[in-house]
C-alpha cells in the first residue's frame, strides 16, 4: 500500500537506484531499521545528560586546581 | 592530563557531539545485548571511556563511528566476563512489521528482535551496523576492526539465517548461549586482542 507516492523524474531516477539496491532485500529488512529507530526515538533518560554534566564539571574543577595552584 | 590541550570550544563541541550520539549508542547497545537496562549500563560505560579518551577523537570525523568502536569493545569485554546472555527483552512492542504473502502469521517487531538475538554476536553486530545503523560495509569493517569481505560475509550469513527464521516462523524462544557459540566468540576476542582489530583499540 506504500506505493502511492508521487515522484518527480529525478526522484524517480534516484528511487530506481534505491530499488535496484533493495531488490535483493527480504521483506523484513526494514524491520531492522525500525527496531533501531524505535530506540533512537525514545526519550533520553536524564541519567545520560547528568553523567556528561558531571564529567564536564569534574574537568573544569581539574583545570581550576591546576591553573590556580 | 585529560583534555587540557584542547581549546574550550573543541571541548564544548566534543560534549555536544557526544550528547547527540547517545540515542544511537542506546539503539546499537539494545540490539547487541537485548535487555534495555544492560544496554544503558553499556552506554554509560561507553560515555565514561569516550570522555577519558577524548584527546584521541579527531574533530570532524564521525563521532558515531568512534563511539561505536568503544561501545563494542566494552560489550565484548563484558561478554567475556559472561555478563550478557543476550536475554530477550519482553517489552518490545508486538508491532506488526510485515505480513508475507501466503503466510498466516504476520512478522512482529518482537519476532525480529528475538531472531536477531539468536545470531552469533559478530554476525549480529555486522547486521546491526549495516542493516540498522546505515553504515557502509567499509565503515562497519573499520568499526569492527576486520576486513570488508569479512563484514560482507557476516551480514550475508546473518541475513540468510534471519530469513530462514522469519520466513518459516521458526524463531527460538530464547537465544542460545551454548558452549560452541561461546568458544567461537572467545576465539574472535583473542583475534582482536592479538592486534587484528586494527581500529578497535580504544579501551
Amino acid at each position: 500500500m506504500a506505493s502511492g507516492k508521487e515522484t518527480s523524474p529525478t526522484d524517480a531516477a534516484a528511487q530506481n537506484t534505491k530499488n535496484a539496491k533493495a531488490a535483493d532485500q527480504p521483506q523484513w529488512a526494514d524491520g531492522l531499521k525500525q527496531l533501531y529507530d524505535s530506540v533512537v526515538e525514545e526519550p533520553l533518560p536524564d541519567s545520560f545528560k547528568d553523567l556528561l554534566s558531571q564529567l564536564d564539571a569534574a574537568d573544569a574543577d581539574d583545570a581550576n586546581q591546576n591553573g590556580n595552584g | 592530563m585529560s583534555a587540557e590541550t584542547r581549546s574550550a570550544s573543541e571541548k564544548a563541541d566534543f560534549k555536544r557531539e557526544l550528547t547527540e550520539v547517545v540515542p544511537h549508542l542506546r539503539a546499537f547497545a539494545r540490539g547487541l545485548c537485548g535487555r534495555p537496562d544492560m544496554a544503558d549500563d553499556l552506554v554509560q560505560e561507553t560515555l565514561l571511556k569516550a570522555w577519558a579518551a577524548q584527546e584521541r577523537f579527531e574533530p570532524g570525523t564521525s563521532m558515531r563511528a568512534w563511539t561505536f568502536v568503544i561501545l563494542r569493545n566494552a560489550y565484548l569485554t563484558d561478554m567475556r566476563r559472561n555478563r550478557f546472555r543476550g536475554d530477550y527483552d519482553e517489552t518490545v512492542a508486538e508491532r506488526i512489521l510485515t505480513a508475507p504473502a501466503g503466510q498466516e502469521e504476520p512478522i512482529h517487531l518482537s519476532d525480529m528482535h528475538r531472531a536477531l538475538l539468536t545470531l552469533p554476536p559478530e554476525r549480529r553486530e555486522a547486521l546491526l551496523l549495516v542493516g540498522a545503523g546505515g553504515f557502509s560495509y567499509e565503515e562497519a569493517a573499520q568499526i569492527c576492526g576486520c576486513a570488508v569481505g569479512t563484514i560482507k560475509s557476516r551480514v550475508g550469513r546473518a541475513r540468510s539465517t534471519l530469513n530462514d527464521m522469519l520466513a518459516e516462523g521458526n524463531i527460538p524462544q530464547r537465544s542460545i548461549g551454548d558452549e560452541t557459540a561461546h568458544r567461537a566468540i572467545l576465539e574472535e576476542l583473542d583475534d582482536v586482542a592479538a592486534g587484528n582489530g586494527e581500529t578497535a583499540k580504544i579501551d
